[in-house]
């Protein structure tokens, strides 16, 4: 009962004027840029980022949280009218959503992933302000070994689970881990890569490489294959849901949550793998089964309900242990570091008021969400229609912003396009971002807790080792690392049969 | 390294060569990562250790690992292509994988992007800004020689005023601040 006493004093933070004021800038915005083409939340979240700069923390953070959640909505609209992702977590939403679009049911499909998104995200954050600090609690006791096993599992998971390909999975940490390795050595001084720069032994600011990877490698990509012409978006009028879609929609709204929820808090890639096993399971229990394909609402609300549960189960792992399971994380995490805030076990403790305000916002945001985006489906529709050529010369634009504003000075806007041109040359051979962006956000920190661990065991390698939670964290890395050959001693099963209703 | 024995087929004709090396221009991505490698592994191993070191590692031991997993990367994703694997490029809202890539289009863009980042600290961001969106819907191919430059002049503008004065985040303002 005490999380719901920090709660309540958590939603009088969230619910001063001002705060309602900047989560509902942070939901607008959020949604805004999310709805943009090309746009998936980690490059808004990315983008938006140098607009709290100025503000205090907890200000920052519950505008984050709009900001957040309004860019995961924004990406659904997007699929659902114009039915190319950009982003994993959206696919699942235009199998069913944009089909629907296309036949006149736009509004209904829209509806259904607001009010999906709006369900999952309630039910993920309640699920969240009972689970969090429990396992703040427990990650209290758990040491350095540990915390570098868990580390090592998402580095390997990040890679392994996600993709197609492994060893281009790897290619990517390792540039990260790389980036990450730039500057000074934390623990005694020494200049790594700075090769003499004064500049660069500060680091390498995440967010520089967040939205050099992010923003201006994905503009540069475009501009190498901009489409001319293009579909163009579907028109909606004002989403709405009549009793009888009420009547298929509300179970899969609350089965998403069971199932993304876990997911999202696992680094097992964020809403990718959640999304889908709705979609499959939402499938097999539909009464309409003819209708999969051509547009059945189910598919729609169940997926959307479990990415944004998602988002939340994300948030349990990233606020206790500091661990960021999928791009958006990430950002975030590079957003409290920024304020020289370090999210981990002592979080609840050391700054009650910025989680609680921040987990209350969570809900005030999902509110406005819901009564901002449902009347302004047509206005963000019409966002679709903007001219590419300025979208992207506006990405770069925000993106110089951005960079600029870490620290002022313009040799960062240099080390941006350097870092672009690698995401560039990451899109064109197939290498996925994200284990980059976790390498370089997790890198130096998982460094850390190494030489702490093996400082205590004096340098013997059974330091790493030394408790159960570190062994069977091991023992999970080595089967996700001998997966593909496990499961060819298995016999072949359904694994085949996803794959192929995934195309 | 075998990133390095890229040529089993010597004895095709230039144009031959010139398409296999096109069909298999990731080998350049492996290079990439060969050289990162090394250039990693290098700074580790030249890294002087007069530093009060606390604890067993010492600052080298990651980048070594890290410098020797890149050497491995690479060589392994050599082996994947010279075998046929090949990364898929990545596709979104607005790429056409169909046509050929334009690497003209984004060789101006950079340059765009890179003409801002000098300029900013001499003409100050309302203008580097402009310029910047200007130039870069110019190449991506706007042409409206009216709407552009105005559009990119009040989106400019209106985020130094934004960012500077509303939201207290500090950008230069140049001569041309100076003078209204």
């Amino acid at each position: 009962m005490d999380s719901l006493t920090s709660l309540m004093d958590g939603f009088g933070t969230a619910l001063t004027p001002i705060n309602i004021l900047w989560a509902a800038v942070g939901v607008l915005l959020g949604t805004a840029i999310g709805v943009l083409p090309g746009i998936g939340p980690a490059m808004a979240v990315a983008l938006l980022l140098p607009v709290t700069y100025g503000l205090d923390p907890t200000a920052a953070f519950i505008m984050f949280a709009g900001i957040y959640y309004g860019g995961m909505f924004g990406g659904s609209t997007t699929s659902i009218l114009l039915n190319t992702p950009g982003e994993s977590a959206a696919v699942v939403a235009a199998m069913e959503g944009n089909p629907m679009a296309k036949s006149g049911r736009g509004s209904q499909a829209l509806a259904a992933a607001a009010v999906g998104h709006f369900i999952g995200g309630i039910i993920g954050t309640c699920l969240l302000v009972a689970l969090a600090p429990v396992v703040a609690d427990l990650a209290v006791d758990i040491g350095a070994p540990d915390y570098f096993a868990i580390m090592v599992l998402a580095f390997i998971a990040v890679t392994s689970v996600l993709g197609k390909s492994r060893i281009r999975g790897f290619a990517s940490l390792l540039i990260g881990l790389t980036l990450g390795l730039v500057g000074m050595d934390q623990m005694t001084g020494q200049q790594r890569l700075t090769f003499g720069s004064l500049h660069l032994s500060d680091g390498i600011d995440v967010i520089i490489v967040a939205v050099g990877l992010f923003a201006i490698g994905e503009a540069l990509w475009v501009a190498a294959h901009l489409k001319s012409g293009g579909d163009g978006a579907i028109p909606v009028g004002r989403p709405w849901l009549d009793k009888k879609d009420l009547k298929r929609t509300w179970k899969p709204w609350l089965r998403g949550p069971v199932i993304g929820f876990p997911f999202g808090a696992i680094p097992a890639g964020g809403a990718e793998i959640p999304t889908f096993l709705s979609y499959v399971t939402e499938k097999r229990l539909s009464k309409h089964k003819d209708e999969w394909g051509k547009g059945a609402i189910e598919g729609v609300a169940g997926p959307e309900s479990t990415a944004s549960a998602s988002a939340a189960g994300t948030l349990v792992s990233m606020l206790t242990l500091g661990l960021p399971t999928t791009a958006v994380a990430a950002v975030m995490l590079a957003a409290f570091q920024q304020y020289g805030i370090q999210p981990g076990p002592l979080l609840f403790e050391r700054e009650p008021d910025l989680v609680w305000g921040l987990i209350a916002s969570l809900f005030v945001g999902m509110v406005l969400l819901l009564v901002l985006n449902l009347p302004l489906a047509p206005v963000w529709a019409k966002l679709l229609r903007i001219p590419r050529p300025y979208l992207y010369a506006g990405i770069m634009f925000f993106a110089a912003v951005g960079a600029y504003a870490v620290s002022g000075e313009a040799l960062d806007l240099f080390i941006l396009l350097i870092i672009g041109l690698i995401g560039l040359a990451m899109r064109r051979y197939g290498l996925p971002v994200l284990p980059a962006v976790i390498g370089v956000i997790l890198g130096p920190a998982a460094e850390n807790q190494m030489r702490r661990a093996l400082q205590i065991s004096d340098g013997s390698l059974t330091g790493l080792v030394n408790s159960p939670f570190a062994v069977t964290v091991y023992a999970i890395v080595a089967l996700i690392l001998a997966w593909p050959w496990v499961r060819k001693l298995l016999p072949a099963r359904r694994t085949e049969e996803r794959a192929e209703e995934r195309v | 390294m075998t990133t390095l024995t890229k040529a089993p087929e010597d004895a095709l004709p230039p144009e031959g060569r010139r398409s296999w090396l096109k069909e298999h221009s990731e080998l350049g991505l492996c290079a990439l990562l060969a050289v990162l490698g090394i250039l990693v592994l290098t700074d580790a191993l030249t890294m002087d250790d007069h530093f009060a070191q606390r604890g067993p590692v010492g600052p080298q031991a990651v980048p070594t690992v890290v410098g020797i997993a890149l050497l491995l990367v690479a060589a392994l994703l050599t082996a994947d292509v010279l075998r046929g694997g090949k990364g898929e490029a990545e596709t979104g809202e607005d790429v056409d994988l169909d046509t050929p890539a334009e690497w003209r289009t984004v060789l101006m863009l950079a340059g765009v992007f890179l003409g801002n980042a000098v300029l900013i600290g001499i003409v100050g961001f309302p203008i580097s800004g402009a310029l910047l969106f200007w130039g870069a819907a110019y190449v991506l191919g706007s042409r409206n020689l009216t709407r552009d430059p105005l559009i990119a002049a009040a989106l400019s503008l209106a985020t130094y005023v934004v960012f500077n004065n509303l939201l207290g985040v500090p950008l230069p303002g140049g001569p041309l601040m100076g003078v209204l």
